[in-house]
């Protein structure tokens, strides 16, 4: 039984409550028009499928009801993290151990101005 | 090789059943072969024995990194059916089922095939309509089927709780006498005892761990214990293909699941059928020495662990004890998990690669089993001619791009 760490309700909780959701962020084709058959084949059904660490997506189903990652080795099952959608990763197959949180908490707060810039946009 | 019959049997008792031969040999590599099958499961073992037997191919080596049959093979809960949707699969798997109804024969080996029905549980109005459609599907296909009233199956399954208070009440079911059981571990013995005597090498405790690529055409393996040349080169290894695939620098949409079994402590006979619900999630069948051998879902994560989750666990005892109250105090004896290999439209791939000589079998998920003979008989034609056989022609890596898809998901009754 995993105990998972839900970003947003920021307690551990059973697994039970969880479901996973598969790999973590992909990116949907910016315009999926133009995408040939390969592209298209590509991002619809192929997978990251590593033995060793590999982010995925899980849903806090009977809690919060929201979306955040996970980063979990798939031959020990060790979960090494919990991180909300828009967020990066600190262990990576590069980083096992960890990148430095500082690095990454920088990424983020770039991630996140770069997500507000885009709302606005939309609103304008 | 020594064929196995009555009068050996009879002969070897007056030896105290110590002078048996070995099944198979155990040989050092060679330099080079033919073909080289990667993964000694039923699948694999099952490509070179045809391979031997029917194309003359027997310059071929099995490599596998553990034991024979030790991957999902040993591991599945045995249900052999053909009663698939699509006209593609449904011609896979009752290729499959003709080869099942002479296999003992055929390898000499008693792979213990037993026809004693399987049945598939609908719940709802819509699992009833598509029952009704594969049955349709299926004897237009030439596949037995029935579809059975709530009274039809009680009097098949007495146990079972088919009365109109239960909680997801039974209110009909596929019926496929045909289909049945049969001993995983005696039909990757039976393959690799008459590969074997063909003669092919079947190398265990040797693992790939990379191909020899040179202009994008394949010419060998490395392994652990040295490399390995061939021409051909068939990768067969359910649940790691997407990491074999890796080795060879391209990806297959394959994502590998823990999928577990479970069975009881042994009881006198009770249940002389197979029965499936994909509503409630539970199948059920019991073994010749009385073991109640259960079946539950694939773990939603993906995960190489060879294990299951306990939750999952859980909610498959539920469903069997819903549909079996009598079971209710049966102690489970052992449970395990095996690492399946599943596909998005939950059919498999045998199709030629990227790299020319290299040919993947896989993507049988959580569903391989009843298939051994037929994928191991058309994947051995697709390698020895080097083109697909036209059973395995939809099957084609292609049809993730093209969108050519054999939908199986959930028209197929249960995953298994
Ligand atoms: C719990 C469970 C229940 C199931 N129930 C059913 C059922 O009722 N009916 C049904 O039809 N199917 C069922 N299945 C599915 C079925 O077991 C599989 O689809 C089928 O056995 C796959 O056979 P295979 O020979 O391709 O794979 P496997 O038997 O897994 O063989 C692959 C082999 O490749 C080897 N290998 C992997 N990597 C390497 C490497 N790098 N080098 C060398 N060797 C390597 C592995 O060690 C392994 O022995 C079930 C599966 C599970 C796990
Ligand atoms: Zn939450």
């Amino acid at each position: 039984m995993f105990l998972i760490y839900c970003p947003y309700c920021e307690e551990h909780r059973e697994e039970e409550e969880f479901h996973p959701k598969g790999q973590a962020h992909i990116a949907r084709p910016a315009d999926p028009e133009a995408c040939s058959d390969k592209e298209w084949g590509d991002y619809l059904f192929f997978r990251d499928n590593p033995r060793g660490i590999h982010h995925e997506l899980w849903v806090h189903a009977v809690g919060c009801r929201k979306f955040f990652n996970v980063t979990r080795n798939t031959v020990s099952y060790e979960i090494l993290e919990s991180y909300r959608v828009g967020e990066q990763p600190r262990f990576t197959a590069e980083h096992p151990e960890g990148r430095p949180v500082e690095t990454v908490a920088a990424e983020n707060v770039t991630a996140k101005a770069e997500v507000v810039e885009r709302q606005e946009g939309v609103k304008a | 090789m020594q064929r196995y019959s009555g009068f050996g049997l009879a002969k070897h008792t007056l030896s105290h059943h110590e002078n048996w031969e070995r099944q198979w040999r155990n040989p050092t590599p060679k330099k080079q072969y033919d073909v080289i099958i990667v993964g000694g499961g039923g699948h694999g073992l099952a490509t070179a024995y045809y391979l031997a037997k029917e194309h003359g191919i027997t310059n071929v080596a099995v490599v596998e990194k553990g034991w024979l049959g030790g991957g999902n093979t040993a591991r599945n809960t045995t249900i052999v059916r053909s009663n698939y949707l699509w006209d593609e699969s449904a011609a896979l798997y009752e290729h499959a089922m003709k080869l099942w109804e002479g296999l003992s024969q055929d390898l000499n080996y008693n792979v213990m095939f037993s026809q004693r029905g399987v049945m598939n549980l609908g719940h709802t109005l819509q699992d009833m309509r598509d029952i009704q459609r594969r049955v349709n599907a299926n004897r237009l296909n030439g596949i037995d089927g029935e579809v059975l009233t709530p009274e039809q199956i009680q009097e098949i399954v007495p146990i079972m709780d088919c009365s109109k208070n239960a909680r997801y009440p039974i209110l009909g079911a596929s019926w496929q006498p045909r289909a049945g059981v049969a001993r995983h571990d005696a039909v990757a013995w039976g393959y690799a005892r008459a590969a074997d005597a063909l003669g092919v090498d079947l190398l265990q405790n040797t693992e790939v761990t990379g191909f020899k690529i040179r202009d994008g055409r394949v010419y060998g393996v490395h392994t652990n214990r040295g490399d390995i040349e061939a021409k051909t080169v068939g990768c067969v290894a359910a649940g790691n293909s997407g990491v074999l695939a890796g080795m060879a620098g391209f990806r297959l949409p394959l994502e590998s699941h823990p999928l577990q079994a479970l069975v009881s402590e042994p009881l006198k006979p009770i249940l002389d059928t197979v029965v499936m619900s994909n509503h409630v999630h539970g199948y059920i069948s019991q073994t010749d020495k009385g073991d109640l051998v259960i079946g539950a879902g694939i773990d939603g994560y993906n995960g190489y662990g060879q294990r299951g989750s306990y939750p999952t666990v859980e909610h498959t005892l539920q469903a069997i004890v819903e549909m079996f109250p009598i079971f209710s105090r049966v102690r489970m004896n052992r449970q395990w998990g095996g690492i399946v290999d599943t596909c998005p439209d939950a059919c498999p791939i045998l199709s030629a690669t990227p790299v020319k000589g290299l040919f993947f079998n896989c993507g049988w998920g959580t569903g391989g089993f009843k298939a051994t003979p037929g994928s191991g008989h058309v994947f051995a034609w697709t390698l020895a001619k080097n083109q697909a056989h036209p059973l395995a022609a939809p099957f084609s890596i292609d049809r993730f791009h093209t969108g050519a898809l054999v939908d199986e998901h959930g028209a197929a009754g249960v995953a298994h």
